[in-house]
């Protein structure tokens, strides 16, 4: 649950000029070290061999391949599901049309999920689920990203084309999977079907989203020389920090509901983002609030002198570089948010560890092969947010900010 | 700031609402009619729907008898006991778990920094995986596969794993030969307390008398001596028989006497403290990192040994980095206990739970459940910070 | 620093900055649209807001056309998924049912996932139009949380136990570990059950009714309690089912009721008669495949329960003739239904229906007449 995120920096050892000297300066170098080899290598000779022995023969992995569906999206309909698979392109879509903008981190970005769609549509895996048409589906989204790509690369395509359009897309993906009602195109899909990595990457980054303009604002209220807006600000902040996310989770799953007027009633994915969002904010507002520290007096008063006003200087001035400052505190913390929403499991909500619990439950035999399940989640986890954390260390590194937040 | 005397000799031309004065004023006052007046809908709302359902908002039910069990309550409580009571006994189970959590993530995580500096590239390696692994997976499912994979799948209480008849380990838990004092026991503890005192006192001033004069005042002898001392006489107060051995027997159903944690503690514990653990290396690590390098080698050629340049010159200046994320990390310790609730320990989150339940008071419940956490936030950054503050000032 | 008072203006164009961050340069685009709309379609998912007066339930469920039912998707037989994603069970059928008769189609539900402890507020804030939820009907939840319909399952607590174990009854409870699922009747009930007996014994906890078991399964406790239905179910899915075995005494009556919320009587009525319609089918004989042929039966009771006869009151509750009729069709009468999932080839196991035949078969499944 922490928010605070180390960047990682690699020691990185000499280059050797062989092998052997390399085994010889790195684990027999002395006494010490080479006594810590010899008990460490057969262990962990031993225990790679073995957990090998048991993930190919004896783990029995019906309940993790059985389901692929299941696990992306939950019980969204299936004749429906064209749909998730549409705002899925379409974010690839807009990814290909940044990289051929913009190229850099991007390029790698693209590039990784294009390929890695490819493979899922090759994965030599017999299963129902994974039809021609799935496959097909799965490849095309190499080819999505490629043409993003020409297209970013167009000259005609402007900047604020491209702003506007990560603009639209999850406007457009949201009604798409939410659809409307009496409409027979698009039939409305209760959120309560919707599920699995669908519903784990909409809360996290909807939250991440929606809490971001909340926590600038939180940020400036808490430095504001006004006394009331600045003690608002402290006591929210501090307040959500001071609780676990799981309080506030079952606060606006349970206890808003009679804070509200009879009549309203919020959806219940609705109440699990607000709370994450709540929760994020308060954490934002601290990066920020150290962002906007590390900003130089001198850049406000030289923007006095060129005759900002107070508005000015903060939109124009300070915020653009408070906020280039936290962009990597900011992405870690989406990596922090990404693990932390799947408490959203303990109110009722079936998001990725909901659906592997759920068909934990739903089979009698399946309760013996837990073990098998939440492996498979922490692997899937453990990608996800080991690559988010690998780009964030990139990107820190392109923004050419260092971590002395 | 634009409060400069020019502009107020001009304040009669400038319009009230460009005042910065009314304006701010103004704005407050919004600020606060919107956030009251928020506060305020809320409140009726909710004494609408309060009458409307028959609900209450008093905290007279802490009185009554809670009627539901807690599993393993580590002060006395059984469920003719008040809703009260049952709260602290959560609050206590919190305070255990959070407290010995820390204690060895600390002592986890110290190593794991250790062994991910190593010159020792496997070492370093293996100490890189163990961080990765616990940093990039959701807490929730560390704390599913501890127990339900792990402790859930300990031998049953029959076949259970011993060690030489000192612990055993079963699905029942972890029970451990423990050292409980004797009747002539109590008669130890004073001597053995004051020559633990005497020790600590004779340590830090001798200590400091050697930093000031540079002269060898032999601290450590003197100050183990007088432990020494201390524990020799208790003993022989005590007939050279202060403690007994508790050893867990085998009685009908489960074992009985000893020490024992359940599968649920172990498994939030363990959980709890090998993930902070991988977080609070990356800060031990930082801060270590964070010494300059030309320190370690002044050190060096002053020649000082290893365990000298990390005690003496590395530690107090790493400290002043650690310290501030350190405390964040305790207090997300403390904050994940509350997880504990999927893994059928019973803590402060967990009896609320179960509280708003069977009361059927959602509100008041949840209102002290909350504040507990906040008020024991709180109460930890308070007393860490001033522990912050002394070791910034004492180093600068 | 009067310049802090804007940052509502200068929020929307933070947005902006975050997204242009990756480019470099970009105009403040017009933020505010996004994070206005991308709450308001999530928002227009929510239940159309109706406030729970006389007949509004029963109205706004044919408005939205759509059922919304308060459900578990953890507990074999009764409220589960199949491995399309889809709800099945016990329960989820007679919701099914309801949704069939009112809407006219058993697909028109929304099932909202609850758990024990979210339940009773999910009824009395009427988000759900149907709790049917294994639901012990007692009088503090009648009084508090909604209305009960009629029982549609007979069954009591009691205790499961490994044969090895040497507990052969109650008289070898002292002492024993018991696994129990926290907020519900089944954690008072087997509190009261020891302390009366004046025995010892280590409750170990969950929320998670599949947390429970499988705790008991590895072994941690020596018994585990809950509804007799519920620990046939959850035997059956055990390595070695044989090895447990099911004590056959109650320590409490459990009736699993679907509830509705309080305060709209037609909604209550509706859906009190479609259940008694299941039963009276069984008894009647008339079954999912022949409801069309029985509607021209020799029979007077059974062409009014199929609509082919007098009006039994569909019209004061705004139903149609037919309505009972679909509901039969889609799920089957209760003896079929429960046959589905419990009988000797249901899809869940099987549990002999005892109390719960029908009082033609000396049961206690008993319902008032369709006339």
């Amino acid at each position: 649950m922490s928010i605070v995120e180390i960047p990682q920096e690699e020691i990185r050892q000499p280059l050797p000029p062989g092998p052997l000297k390399w085994v010889k300066g790195n684990l027999f170098n002395n006494v010490g070290n080479t006594l810590i080899t010899l008990i460490l290598l057969p262990l962990i000779f031993f225990a790679i061999v073995n957990a090998i022995i048991w993930i190919v023969t004896q783990a029995d992995w019906t309940p993790v391949i059985n389901f692929p569906l299941l696990y992306a999206v939950g019980q969204y309909p299936r004749d429906q599901i064209w749909r998730v698979g549409v705002s899925l392109s379409l974010i690839i879509f807009m990814l290909g049309v940044s990289w051929g903008k913009w190229g850099g981190l991007l390029r790698s970005i693209s590039i990784a999920v294009g390929l890695t769609f490819l493979l899922l549509a090759l994965l030599p895996i017999q299963h129902a689920q994974l039809n021609l048409n799935m496959r097909l589906y799965l490849g095309s989204n190499l080819i999505w990203v490629l043409l993003g790509f020409g297209i970013g690369r167009a000259p005609f395509v402007k900047v604020l084309y491209i702003v506007l359009g990560w603009l639209l897309v999850p406007v457009i993906s949201i009604l798409l999977l939410a659809g409307f009602e009496n409409s027979s195109f698009l039939p409305q899909i209760a959120t309560t079907l919707w599920g699995g990595l669908l519903v784990t990457f909409l809360l996290s980054a909807g939250g991440i989203l929606l809490s971001f303009p909340i926590g600038v604002a939180l940020a400036l209220g808490r430095r504001s020389s006004l006394p009331v807006v600045s003690a608002f600000s402290t006591i929210f902040i501090e307040g959500v920090r001071g609780v676990p996310l799981i309080t506030i989770l079952f606060m606006f799953s349970i206890i808003l509901a009679l804070f509200l007027p009879a009549e309203s009633r919020i959806d219940r994915l609705l109440r699990a983002l607000m709370a994450v969002t709540v929760f994020s904010a308060a954490y934002t507002a601290e990066n920020v609030r150290g962002g906007l520290q590390a900003v130089p007096k001198g850049q406000i008063e030289a923007a006095k002198a060129v005759g900002m006003n107070g508005l000015q200087t903060m939109v124009f001035i300070v915020l653009p570089q408070a906020i280039r400052a936290v962009i990597p505190a900011i992405v870690g913390q989406f990596i922090s948010l990404f693990k932390d929403t799947t408490l959203v499991v303990i109110v009722g909500i079936n998001d990725f560890l909901g659906i592997g619990r759920s068909i934990i439950n739903s089979d009698p035999e399946f309760v013996q092969l837990q073990l098998e399940v939440y492996l498979f989640i922490a692997v899937v986890y453990w990608i996800f947010s080991y690559l988010m954390s690998l780009a964030s260390r990139r990107l820190e590194t392109a923004l050419g900010v260092s971590a002395k937040l | 700031m634009t409060n400069s005397n020019t502009e107020i000799q001009f304040k009669s031309e400038i319009p009230f609402y460009r005042d910065e004065r009314v304006i701010k004023a103004v704005a407050q006052i919004l600020s606060a009619v919107l956030v009251i007046g928020f506060v305020i809908w809320g409140v009726i709302n909710f004494q609408r729907a309060a009458e409307a359902r028959g609900m209450s908002l008093g905290f007279d039910f802490l009185d009554k008898p809670a009627g539901f069990p807690i599993s393993n309550p580590p002060i006395e409580y059984d469920p003719s006991m008040s809703f009260g009571r049952a709260f602290v006994v959560g609050l206590v189970n919190t305070l255990l778990v959070s407290i010995s959590g820390i204690f060895v993530a600390t002592i986890l995580g110290t190593l794991l920094a250790l062994a991910r500096l190593s010159s020792n590239w496997l070492l370093s390696r293996l100490a890189l995986v163990y961080i990765e692994f616990h940093r990039n997976i959701p807490l929730l499912v560390l704390l599913f596969i501890w127990y339900f994979t792990v402790f859930a799948k300990l031998p049953p209480v029959k076949e259970s794993i011993t060690w030489t008849s000192v612990a055993y380990l079963n699905q029942r838990g972890i029970y451990l030969t423990w050292p409980r004092l004797t009747d002539a026991g109590h008669t130890f503890v004073i001597p053995f307390m004051i020559g633990i005192i005497l020790a600590i006192i004779s340590f830090v001033t001798l200590r400091k008398r050697r930093e000031l004069t540079g002269k060898d005042t032999y601290y450590v002898p003197i100050s183990l001596g007088l432990l020494v001392i201390g524990t020799m006489i208790g003993l022989a107060v005590s007939g050279w028989k202060p403690f007994w051995l508790d050893q867990p027997v085998l009685e009908g159903f489960n074992f009985q006497g000893g020490l024992r944690l359940t599968p649920e503690f172990a498994a939030l514990f363990v959980g709890l403290s090998t993930y902070t653990a991988a977080f609070i290396a990356e800060v031990v690590r930082a801060g270590i990192q964070a010494v300059d390098r030309g320190q370690m080698e002044a050190a060096r050629a002053l020649g000082l040994n290893t365990v000298q340049v990390l005690s003496l010159v590395v530690m107090p200046q790493a400290l002043r980095v650690i310290i501030p994320p350190m405390i964040s990390q305790y207090l997300n310790l403390t904050k994940n206990s509350s997880l504990a609730l999927v893994i059928g320990f019973q803590e402060v989150f967990s009896v609320g739970k179960i509280a708003i339940n069977q009361a059927g008071r959602a509100v008041p419940v949840f209102a002290l459940v909350m504040l507990t956490y906040l008020a024991l936030s709180l109460l930890t950054s308070f007393v860490l910070n001033l522990y912050n503050r002394r070791i910034q000032f004492v180093t600068r | 620093m009067s310049r802090k008072l804007f940052p509502v203006f200068a929020l929307l164009l933070v947005f902006a900055f975050l997204l242009a961050a990756c480019g470099g340069s970009a105009e403040p685009a017009p933020v505010e649209t996004v994070i206005v709309t991308v709450e308001v379609p999530v928002a227009a998912e929510a239940a159309p807001a109706a406030p729970s007066g006389s007949g509004e339930i029963l109205s706004r469920v044919i408005d939205r056309g759509k059922l919304v039912c308060g459900s578990r998707t953890d507990l074999t037989g009764f409220g589960y998924l199949d491995e399309n994603g889809r709800n099945i069970g016990f329960d989820i059928d007679l919701c099914r049912a309801v949704a069939a008769a009112v809407l006219g189609d058993p697909e028109a539900v929304e099932f909202v996932p609850l758990t024990a402890a979210d339940r009773g507020p999910a009824l009395q804030t009427a988000e759900v139009d149907i709790l049917s939820r294994n639901l012990t009907w007692n009088a503090s939840r009648d009084a508090q949380w909604g209305n009960f319909t009629n029982v549609m399952f007979y069954d009591g607590q009691t205790f499961m136990a490994r044969v090895d174990s040497g507990i052969n009854g109650p008289e070898d409870f002292d002492g024993a570990t018991v696994c129990v699922t926290s907020g519900t009747t089944t954690e008072k009930n087997v509190a009261q059950y020891f302390t009366d007996h004046g025995w010892n014994y280590e409750a170990v906890i969950f929320e998670e009714t599949a947390a429970v078991y499988s705790a008991y399964e590895e072994g941690r406790c020596d018994l585990t309690t809950s509804d007799n239905s519920q620990l046939y179910a959850v035997r059956t899915g055990f390595a070695n089912p044989d090895e447990h075995k099911i004590f056959d005494f109650f320590i409490s009556k459990e009736p699993l009721t679907p509830a509705v919320p309080h305060g709209d009587d037609a909604w209550f009525d509706t859906v009190k008669i479609v259940m008694y319609a299941l039963i009276n089918a069984e008894e009647l004989g008339v079954t999912q495949a022949n409801v069309e042929q029985m509607k021209n039966s020799d029979d007077g009771r059974i062409r009014t329960l199929l609509g082919n006869g007098d009006d039994w009151g569909y019209t004061q509750l705004g139903l149609d003739a037919d309505a009972l009729a679909r509901a039969i069709t889609a799920v089957g009468n209760y003896g079929e239904l429960y046959d589905r999932y419990l009988g000797p080839n249901g899809l869940a196991f099987t549990l002999p229906r005892g109390l719960n035949e029908n009082y033609s078969n000396g049961g206690v499944i008993y319902a008032p007449e369709i006339k």
